[in-house]
């Protein structure tokens, strides 16, 4: 009963991640208009056959937009995942085998660094070198170490006294070959949970400072800014504003859902 | 006792350490202040005598020193795009940005505990389930997009608040609490979903050791092994939780003024940023981290409250 009720989580999350994916992917290569041409003539529609989500105050179609926002978004988040991950990975690794000063001194920097909330980092970050997709991904990256850092060097604490790690000793492993071939593999699972929590966090923390005019900028479209932009006309155009509040929404509630179903 | 002392001195370390660490990546990075505000008009004798007036022109550490002795007399240097203390600038503000990151705080210990207990006494039951797919589905709804929900639901069709129609401190209390209200329902919903999800665990997790079993087996009801057994351990991952996200809160509630047209600290951090105007930028962000800080050491001294073994195992 526990095992099918953990499927389902898995599943619905497939499901929802499959069918962002392939929305993302199809607006690679095909979106219904120019996501940055403006019309003149057909400002602020409502949904049609002809803009799926309408039109926005420019007369841009928003179906067009959502679809290359998303895929900002998906950009940002991978990339910010992949280097908190590598980095956090790297250190974790380190520290929880070789433990001593290094590991102390660390660990304090990856408190301190976890205590802070992410937004306010990237709002640092941003301040001190521009706006910017790319300061946006670092800045969240940076962010996102001590999360992977924390679980991964609990898992080498764990995992380094094993009769496995001593027998590989004794055959004259190096400590590298040690670390990354014969403990590694074993962190693989809280890896994967770590990283489907981390993309949620990164979509969220990215829609969050898109939001508020930080990342992408003007004329490119970001789901965050166009959530923004569409508050003035929520009532006149519920469409605007329930578009790209949605995308982000599955994005997000896609990737719990495999974090679930994965986690056990 | 003389835990909570060296925690305090290692608290003011790092204090040190982080003023030290946010004044020097203003400071270092490149662009200067004084060209900025001259332009490219000024002479270079003019750009001289800016940057004395400014203080820029003498050492960094100097400028540190002169910078952290002022903050200890609450001066907090001038914008140097207003012209005017950062002190006054912020004063009238962060009341309003605290108010809402407490009261968020607040609706979250209420939305949670009673979901979370609930839930973990009626595990697998039919609301259980379904309390758990809102959890799911709450957690995945961003702050700002729920608040423009709300806004949008409670706002223009209900008509309970009117939307950015902001009532000061100064003029009304009720009517200011009240128009936070929504604002720290958007800011809380994600943050309730997580604890409740937490305490739930945590409390079937205690639920299934062997103590329990012991009050059971004494004779006690299901509520006074609840209440009086295993809520006092399961509390202990949710406060460090809840700590942990009372900072959260604060930085969340920067995107959520944005949303509903708080004129708390958000506008002035974000229009210092476009304008690199420093000296406010370093106070909120000096000011943020003091307050994470501070947190955790509260967190710290109630964590060793709730669980006396840890301070046992300090001692030893």
């Amino acid at each position: 009963m526990k095992l099918k009720h953990r499927n389902r989580f898995f599943y619905a999350g497939l499901i929802i991640t499959g069918i962002v994916l392939l929305l993302v992917l199809v607006g690679v290569v095909y979106t219904p208009y120019d996501p940055t041409a403006m019309n003149a003539q057909e400002k602020l529609q409502g949904a049609s056959f002809r803009h799926l989500m309408g039109t926005d105050n420019m007369g841009r179609d928003i179906f067009s937009r959502v679809l290359y926002g998303s895929r900002i978004t998906l950009l940002i988040a991978t990339g910010t995942v992949a280097l908190g991950a590598i980095a956090g990975i790297l250190i974790g690794a380190f520290t929880g085998y070789y433990g001593g000063r290094l590991d102390e001194v660390l660990m304090r920097v990856m408190d301190a660094l976890f205590a802070f909330p992410s937004i306010l980092l990237a709002l640092v970050f941003v301040s001190l070198f521009g706006t910017g997709t790319w300061q946006v991904m670092l800045a969240l990256g940076v962010a996102f170490i001590p999360s992977f850092s924390r679980i991964v060097r609990s898992e080498f604490l764990r995992c380094k006294n094993a009769d496995y790690v001593k027998s590989a000793k004794l055959q004259g492993a190096s400590s590298l070959r040690i670390m990354f071939w014969h403990i590694m593999p074993n962190c693989k699972n809280v890896i994967l949970s770590a990283i489907l929590i981390g993309f949620n966090n990164a979509v969220l923390a990215e829609a969050g400072l898109s939001f508020l005019g930080i990342g992408a900028q003007p004329p490119y479209a970001s789901l965050g800014k166009m959530l923004s932009d569409a508050q003035q006309y929520m009532m006149t155009l519920p469409v605007y504003v329930l578009g790209p509040g949605l995308m982000i929404f599955s994005m997000v509630i896609g990737f719990s859902f495999l974090g679930e179903g994965v986690r056990e | 006792m003389r835990y909570i002392g060296k925690k305090i001195g290692m608290m003011l370390f790092t204090l040190l350490v982080v003023s030290l660490c946010v004044f020097l990546a203003f400071h270092l990075i490149p662009g200067d202040p004084a060209l900025r505000q001259l332009g490219t008009n000024g002479t270079p004798e003019q750009l001289a005598a800016l940057r004395h007036e400014m203080g820029l022109d003498r050492p960094v550490m100097v400028q540190y020193c002169s910078w952290l002795l002022g903050i200890f007399h609450g001066d907090l240097g001038s914008s140097y795009v207003y012209k005017i203390p950062v002190t006054g600038m912020l004063g009238e503000k962060i009341p309003i940005t605290i108010t809402l990151a407490l009261m968020s705080f607040v609706i979250m210990i209420l939305i949670s505990l009673p979901l979370g207990i609930y839930t973990a006494k009626h595990k697998d039951g039919k609301i259980d389930h379904l309390i758990m797919v809102l959890n799911q589905v709450v957690m995945a709804v961003p702050p700002f997009f729920a608040g423009i929900l709300l806004t949008l639901v409670f706002g223009m069709i209900l008509k309970l608040f009117t939307p950015g129609g902001f009532v000061s401190y100064h003029t009304s209390i009720p009517g200011f609490l009240g128009y936070l209200f929504f604002p720290a329902i958007a800011i809380a919903l994600p943050k309730s979903a997580m604890a409740v999800k937490l305490l739930r665990s945590s409390v079937i997790e205690e639920a299934g050791k062997d103590y329990t079993r012991t009050a059971y087996s004494r004779g006690n009801t299901t509520n006074a092994v609840l209440y009086r057994h295993v809520l006092q351990n399961a509390m202990i991952p949710v406060v460090t939780f809840m700590g942990m996200t009372l900072a959260d809160m604060v930085a969340g509630s920067i995107v959520i003024e944005q949303v509903f047209g708080i004129p708390g600290i958000s506008r002035i951090l974000l229009t210092s940023i476009n304008n690199r105007d420093y000296p406010v930028v370093e106070a909120i962000i000096l000011g943020i981290a003091t307050l994470v800080i501070v947190i955790n050491l509260f967190v710290d001294v109630l964590y060793r409250i709730l669980d006396p073994r840890i301070a046992k195992e300090d001692e030893a």
